[in-house]
């Protein structure tokens, strides 16, 4: 029984090794790719240990392609609408767990329905639209149609339904009233699935290159994932640079995903997670 | 513009944040341009020809002190849309290359400038230095709306070896031999087939039945005549190759055009001229004095076979705000030793014809093949419904070809269908007549 | 069973408020939008129109029939097809074994593995795109190296229309997997052990334990995952927009990318929003049957 045990051990461990390998080998080969010499990438059989180390690519994307200013640009979108739309979500999230309105459970349901429809339906009126209010070619364009989801909404109300009642009604008798109550109590003891939308939301925001890639005409505003999809039309040749600039665009947001990532897999669980 | 006001105000605090100050200037460094008094001017250009062109710029910019030329990449496979939101979003630039048969487009939505008073004026462009057919591309109801860049058109690349070796001393001038000669590579099993006609473009298709005279549509370009004979039996002909199987019937088979080209599989391919590079490039070195190029046969040898106008030309957009600058930018580009510069650093094949003798494209046989036939090329149809219409006529002889319809009712249909895309455009001529 | 003094009448108000920002975005810049296409469909509203909004038209049916007669809209159909059919069990499975694996009471370092398998998942798609461009590259890739390995000729993965879908397939694969794992995981995690004990009482063996005691644990997880992993699958678009465009010979056109080009592209919004709709009736009787389907499975 026991070796039986241990045989199979070892089994598990190796085909979880070679699960591992297969995940991680293309993020070490991008990497060890971009810091090494031009052309290097381009020989058979490919090497995964750059023999001489540099950081041209590195150097030509920031002073030639002034990276540092597409990163800002991905900054700011991603944290804008991440800041608006925890805000905007968890409001929404708090009156739909904790408050009786008419037609409640019509209007949720509706939201939950819409989530069937695929998000580019709306693409082609939404530029029309957005265009119109003159919002097209600014940052406010590619702000605006994320500053509030429908499943953004879902995740934060099932969190807040199981807060207790009871803590609300304390504080309601010591006569504070419903902003303070979502303010002060509410938005505390959510933290967890807060962090957890901040992070989805800010992910979702900093990986997506279409609708920024057809809102934004002028090159200065690009988002890293623009100007990289951008970039691969035309210097298809320079591997090793394609490859510093994909680790621009991945390591912030792998960064952030290993920091808060308790937090993370959590949210993915509670989302599965039927009414 | 607030991140520069921000910028600077940073610069005041002092240097103790000299890593972040670094960094922030780095991010800045845009802004300064927009202190010193400089005209700016936009140009959009798609993906290699952006990074050739910004090479010109500083010659530009020290001849006219003051006027600074900011060029925009656009990628090829996004330039379409990208330009069409650009004018839905009033945020065209001032300039922009454009491919020949985009340029109706754009004239229909009244986004592009006719430059006919410009050119009345210009000491340095004159129609006369330019290939007529490419010129043509750009009028359109008489007005001028871009001048030719770089252009481009479609000839045979052929073996030459295999093409002497059954003892012909030229390259055939009429598609009548030029079948014989297929025939007999294939029967003689010099090669697998004999041609590559792709059935995933229309080139081959439309120049050989504007060859036989067909306009492809009638009536001021308001119905398809695809039943006229002139295109019935180009497409009959075309088919031919297919029925006795001259040319493989799947792209999928040929894995790799060129591969296949060296290995005998097939000795001739209609193209253009970015395959001289690609050929030089790819084809092995023992391959490199055995291929050549020629200008595409006729089915009247008394007149020379004409071919599709192709290449990218410079519009200027109605709403440039510095148009005597944007107009003598346009210029440079258009000079001959320009012209000859960009052609070294691109490739492309200059649209001036001075500039082929000064680069010697003349007096190389494989480019001097693309000479010959620039002199006689044709638009397509400068209608915005082209490359509709273009995909229809694909997919009606790829039909042709698998035996789905008959010749005369791949034609019908064909008719049918574009008659139906041409529909909006009867439409808003009716509309405008009434 | 929610007794609330939230529900005093002046609170709903206050109810009202809160809802507000949220809901008047998503109504203007969500439901309007899907009202707005849902009438473009029926217009020929195109690039004459762009210019002119006296151009459009109103056309019936007409976009929707176009479709159906447009080649090019039953390859990208196909290929749809193609991708859902191949890539959820793919994914599916994938993910499933992964979480088997991990949930193992002989497995060390599970965080690690965990954490690795769901990289792909938060990485860039587009920078994951450049990478796999690369390894995919006929002559200098890993993938043809590997394969060399066990002697297998190289294969233009990209660029030869017979493997470029397979190719997408792969990645999408590779790169989505791990989110479904997260939740198999979960699924798992929720199985009582007392009823892993009852079976081992009962002397069943591993593949017997799975078959009657996890997988019908799973049902509800499972269907959860195929069927949010399907809606996914059906939209497919990135992954081909940037790898390939939808070449070699629209050999991976999808409904989503022939629905941007048509859109963007050319400027066919009526047409284009006929796609859009179309697309959006598949992903519904999609959801409808699997829903059904569950239900079935469940009493």
């Amino acid at each position: 029984m026991n070796s039986k045990n241990q045989l199979r051990k070892i089994i598990i461990h190796l085909a979880l090794l070679c699960g591992l390998i297969l995940t991680i080998a293309p993020f070490v080969w991008m990497i060890s790719a971009s810091f090494s010499p031009a052309g290097q990438a381009n020989q058979y059989p490919p090497v995964f240990i750059p023999k001489t180390v540099t950081l041209e690519h590195y150097q030509t994307l920031f002073s030639r392609l002034s990276v540092a200013r597409y990163f800002l640009n991905s900054i700011i979108i991603s944290v804008s609408i991440t800041g608006i739309s925890l805000i905007f979500n968890s409001m929404a999230g708090f009156a739909f767990a904790k408050y009786r309105f008419p037609s409640k459970q019509k209007l949720f349901k509706l939201l939950l329905s819409a989530m069937v429809i695929p998000a580019q339906v709306t693409m082609l009126p939404l530029f029309l639209m957005l265009n119109r209010m003159g919002f097209i070619n600014t940052y406010l364009g590619v702000i605006i149609p994320g500053i509030a989801s429908i499943y953004g909404i879902f995740l934060i109300r099932q969190y807040i339904i199981s807060i207790p009642d009871s803590l609300i009604e304390a504080a309601r008798i010591d006569g504070a009233n419903d902003f303070y109550i979502y303010w002060r109590i509410i938005l505390p003891v959510s933290k967890p699935i807060l962090v957890t939308m901040a992070l989805f939301t800010f992910m979702g925001t900093w990986n997506d290159f279409l609708w920024p890639l057809i809102v934004l005409t002028k090159d200065s505003m690009y988002t890293l994932p623009v100007v990289l999809a951008n970039l691969m039309g035309e210097h298809v040749q320079d591997t090793e640079m394609m490859m510093a600039g994909s680790v621009i665009t991945i390591l912030p947001i792998i960064i952030v995903f290993l920091a808060l990532q308790k937090y993370y897999l959590h949210g993915i669980m509670l989302g599965s997670i039927k009414e | 513009m607030e991140f520069c006001e921000l910028a600077k105000k940073r610069r005041s605090i002092g240097n103790r944040y000299s890593i972040l100050l670094l960094t922030l200037d780095l991010v800045f460094s845009g802004c300064n341009s927009h202190t010193k008094d400089f005209r700016v001017i936009e140009f959009w250009a798609m993906g290699v020809e952006a990074q050739h062109v910004q090479k010109l710029l500083p010659q530009f910019e020290k001849e006219n002190p003051g006027t600074h030329v900011k060029v925009q990449a656009i990628p090829w496979s996004a330039a379409h849309e990208k330009l069409l939101t650009a004018y839905a979003g009033n945020s065209t630039p001032d300039l922009c290359q454009l491919g020949n048969t985009w340029i109706p487009e754009f004239v229909v939505l009244d986004a592009v400038l006719p430059l006919d008073e410009f050119l009345q004026k210009s000491q340095i462009i004159h129609p006369k230095n330019y290939f007529t057919g490419i010129w043509e591309t750009n009028v359109i109801k008489k007005r001028l709306y871009g001048i030719p860049w770089y252009v481009d058109t479609r000839i045979m690349f052929y073996r030459k070896d295999l093409v002497t070796a059954l003892s012909y001393s030229e390259f055939p001038d009429n598609w009548a031999e030029f079948f014989r000669l297929c025939e007999k590579l294939v029967n003689q099993k010099k090669t697998e087939y004999a041609i590559l006609l792709p059935l995933n473009g229309w080139h081959e298709i439309v120049i050989m039945a504007m060859q036989n005279g067909s306009q492809l549509l009638r009536d001021n370009d308001c119905y398809g005549d695809f039943e006229n004979p002139a295109f019935l039996d180009a497409l009959r002909f075309f088919v031919e190759f297919y029925k006795k199987k001259l040319c493989p019937m799947g792209m999928s088979e040929v894995a790799n055009i060129y591969q296949s080209f060296a290995d005998n599989y097939y000795a001739f391919f209609i193209t253009g001229p970015w395959n001289i590079g690609e050929f030089h490039q790819r084809l092995p070195a023992s391959m490199q004095s055995k291929w050549a190029t020629a200008p595409m046969p006729s089915f009247n040898p008394a007149i020379p076979g004409i071919s599709t106008a192709g290449g990218s030309s410079i519009v200027m957009f109605k709403n440039a705000k510095e148009k005597p600058e944007v107009w003598k930018f346009i210029e440079f580009l258009s000079r001959e030793e320009i012209q000859a510069e960009f052609f070294r650093l691109s490739g492309d094949l200059p649209a001036n014809v001075s500039a082929w003798e000064l680069t010697g494209l003349r007096s190389n046989p494989q480019t001097e093949a693309f000479y010959r036939q620039l002199q006689h090329v044709v638009p397509t149809p400068k209608i915005p419904e082209w490359e509709q219409i273009a995909l229809k006529i694909q997919q009606y002889v790829e039909y042709s070809v698998f035996g789905k319809m008959t010749l005369e009712e791949a034609t019908r249909a064909l008719d049918h269908e574009v008659n139906k895309i041409l529909e909006k455009r009867r439409w808003l001529i009716n509309k405008k007549s009434s | 069973m929610r007794f609330n003094i939230l529900s005093e009448t002046p609170r709903k108000n206050i109810a009202y408020l809160f809802l507000m920002p949220a809901m008047a975005a998503i109504f203007i810049f969500f439901f309007l939008p899907v009202l707005a296409a849902l009438l473009m469909s029926f217009t020929d509203f195109d690039i004459y129109s762009l210019g002119d909004m006296s151009r459009a038209r109103f056309v019936g049916l007409s976009n929707y029939l176009n479709l159906l007669r447009n080649p090019l809209f039953w390859k990208a159909m196909q290929n749809t097809a193609y991708f859902v059919l191949v890539g959820v069990p793919l994914s599916v499975m994938a993910s499933l074994l992964a979480a088997l694996a991990l949930q193992s009471k002989l497995v060390r370092f599970k965080s690690l593995f965990r954490l690795s398998y769901f990289l792909p998942v938060v990485a860039t798609l587009v920078a994951v795109a450049v990478i796999w461009r690369f390894i995919y590259h006929p002559r200098f890739g890993i993938f043809n190296y590997m394969l060399g390995l066990f002697g297998i000729q190289p294969i233009d993965w990209l660029g030869n229309p017979r493997w470029a879908l397979l190719a997408l397939i792969i990645m999408a694969v590779w790169k989505g997997f791990g989110y479904n794992m997260i939740i198999f995981i979960a699924g798992l995690q929720n199985i009582p052990e007392s009823l892993y004990e009852a079976a081992n009482l009962d002397g069943a063996n591993a593949w017997q334990v799975f078959r009657h005691v996890t997988l019908p644990m799973l049902t509800q997880t499972t269907s959860f995952i195929t069927l949010t992993t399907l809606i996914s699958y059906c939209q497919f678009f990135a992954e081909p927009y940037v790898m390939t465009d939808g070449g070699p010979l629209n050999s991976t056109l999808s409904i989503v990318l022939l629905m941007y080009r048509e859109g963007f592209k050319f400027w066919r919004m009526g047409y284009s929003a006929a796609l859009a709709f179309f697309l959006f009736g598949i992903i519904l009787i999609v959801t409808l049957i699997q829903m059904r389907f569950q239900k079935k499975y469940e009493f």
